[in-house]
């Protein structure tokens, strides 16, 4: 637990909607009702001008900072970054983080009781985008009675979630810190995406996603997982963090058992993710983010930008990001610019990888915190109007 | 080989006493712009012009700068500021969508100045540009009696030293904006703080010059 402050409880809260009139998704198909999980932290100022959207990435959840009892031995996976004098200053903003459509952290989801037959869903879930997870968002800031979000921000998935905000609903945002994140994905990320769903299928547990009674694909989602986390470091974090270094033994085993530091750790990954994460959310999740593509229907990227243009953004990346790369960032800024956006931009020097976005705490909170700063100046907000 | 160790430093960019203090270019571009201008900085480093031309002139700022030390700066003064090179990034600003383009010691550092000063001109309405001017007599009296470049204090790095610095005086920068059809608006000259009137000496008693162009 950090000791600068104290510690910060906070509790899951769930928002249902859509019970009577059913959320209708990109794909044309109706889901309701729905509930999203979500956690605030900080206090809402009179004029409702103070809050700030927090999106996760594939695998986080609503509780992005703070613990939810004194038992817990870890905080929040953002927790660096938000809390009282941290990057989102919970002293001055109302933060809210909320959960995902199709995810497994407590909205709605493959896992979740589908209420017409009383089974879970599996795959009669419906396939849900990330502008369907973004529109069940709007419904709960809706639901909190906030007019204008003071900023939208994200990592990664998170990232593209702050993206789709600007596009879809440029009215209820004064500003967008879209982080370590891309405006389409790319065909690499396609195929690393595939990769790890082809892992889940080919799992005899999974059985066409209909698992919940019986044993889960762990097998198929831990290797999944493994997959998803090379991709988050780089050659040189890996150098760093575990080198040659052997797991817990002297001199090669000869054997199959985990001889290398690095296989530890991955294979530590992927079991503990099988104790939190659904395989069936894990093929949604990452289907949205495979149809993510802000352009489409637009023209270009310019043109999805042509009414969001009046928010304030800042956008962030990171050297040895080799996932979401730098020029994913640029070109984003490059649209932005065009349009005539106010637009900041730093490719922050790391050796982290993606995983940059978590760890690069000093010049994220030196970024995120003077960025704030300015744009709560500019609209006149303070915690006390 | 005496006279091949001695340096003529030129007295520019000595810290003055009392802050907020401003380089005397700086303030000469800062007289140049009106309240309420939308301007972009190009190559804007900590960002002190932005931030002075914003409290003192109440314009709309935006900063294109390469380092990140910069960026962090210019964040820290709450300045919108884009991390980028000047060739690349210049090409997404819409046409005339700034009223003044300011290039601020920074040209001896381009590849590609031509290209930079014609993208600052298709950008905005006017571009400002100053930069030290290797004319003045220190620097032909000392490449005369050492036979070496001059390093002055607006320029510090010898030849091999990174990034390398290409000079340029300002009868060169006349020369350049009447064969590419450049409209000088106005041009001041200085010397160290000290104004210096227009006339056929300038371009041996100026340290430095600002160009204002169309």
């Amino acid at each position: 637990m950090h000791k600068a402050s104290p510690v910060l409880l906070v509790e899951r809260k769930y928002f249902t909607f859509a019970s009577d009139e059913p959320m209708i998704l990109d794909s044309g198909e109706r889901l309701g009702p729905i509930t999203l999980a979500y956690e605030t932290y900080g206090s809402l100022n009179k004029t409702r001008s103070n809050a700030i959207l927090i999106l996760h990435a594939l695998s986080g959840d609503a509780h992005v900072a703070g613990y939810h009892s004194l038992t817990d031995k870890q905080p929040g996976w953002w927790d660096d970054c938000i809390g009282p004098g941290k990057a989102f200053d919970t002293d001055r903003y109302f933060i809210i983080c909320s959960n995902i459509i199709g995810g497994c952290q407590g909205s709605t989801g493959p896992s979740s009781i589908n209420a017409k037959n009383g089974k879970p869903y599996g795959l009669n879930f419906p396939v849900v985008t990330i502008a369907d997870m973004v529109r069940a968002q709007r419904y709960l800031i809706d639901h909190l009675s906030i007019e204008k979000l003071m900023a939208v921000a994200g990592g990664s998935m998170g990232g593209m979630q702050v993206l789709q905000w600007i596009v879809s609903y440029p009215g209820r945002v004064r500003s967008a810190l879209p982080i370590a994140t891309t405006a389409r994905h790319s065909p690499m990320l396609i195929a690393f995406s595939e990769v790890g769903r082809q892992a889940i299928y080919a799992d005899p547990n999974w059985n066409g996603g209909d698992y919940y009674t019986g044993p889960h694909p762990n097998a198929g989602l831990a290797l999944a997982r493994m997959i998803g986390h090379i991709t988050y470091l780089s050659e040189t974090s890996m150098h760093q963090k575990f080198g040659r270094r052997l797991q817990e033994r002297e001199h090669f085993g000869y054997d199959f058992d985990t001889d290398f530091a690095i296989e530890g750790y991955l294979r530590y990954k992927g079991s503990r993710f099988t104790e939190r994460f659904d395989a069936n959310s894990y093929l949604y999740v990452t289907k949205a983010m495979d149809y993510f593509d802000l352009s489409n229907g637009h023209g270009d990227l310019s043109a999805a930008f042509a009414e969001s243009n009046h928010i304030t953004y800042l956008v962030i990346s990171f050297t040895t990001d080799w996932l979401y790369p730098p020029y994913h960032s640029k070109e984003l800024v490059s649209a932005l610019t065009a349009v005539g956006a106010d637009v900041s931009y730093c490719n922050v020097q790391s050796s982290w990888g993606h995983d940059a976005f978590l760890l690069e705490v000093d010049t994220m909170t030196h970024l995120i915190s003077n960025f704030l700063e300015r744009v709560a100046q500019y609209q006149g907000i303070s915690p006390d109007n | 080989m005496l006279l091949t160790t001695v340096h003529f430093h030129l007295p520019m960019g000595t810290p003055k006493a009392n802050p907020p203090t401003m380089r005397a270019d700086l303030l000469a571009v800062a007289g140049l712009i009106q309240p309420g201008e939308k301007v972009l900085d190009l190559g804007c480093g900590d960002g002190m012009l932005l931030r002075y031309l914003i409290d003192t002139r109440q314009i709309t700022g935006r900063g294109v700068e390469l380092s990140e030390e910069g960026v962090l700066a210019c964040m820290q003064k709450g300045l919108s500021v884009r991390q980028g090179d000047l060739h690349e990034g210049l090409g997404d600003y819409p046409n005339q969508s700034f009223d003044t383009v300011i290039l601020s010691y920074t040209i001896p550092y381009l590849n590609d100045p031509a290209f930079v000063i014609k993208e600052m001109l298709r950008v905005g309405q006017r571009a400002i540009i100053s930069f030290p001017n290797w004319g003045h007599w220190h620097c032909r009296l000392s490449f005369l009696l050492t036979g070496r470049i001059p390093i002055t204090h607006d320029l510090p790095q010898a030849w091999d030293e990174a990034p390398r610095a290409r000079p340029l005086t300002v009868q060169d920068f006349i020369s350049f904006c009447i064969h590419n059809g450049i409209r000088i608006l106005s041009d001041i000259y200085l010397n160290d703080s000290r104004r210096l009137s227009t006339g056929p000496g300038v371009n041996l008693l100026a340290t430095t010059a600002i160009f204002e162009l169309k």
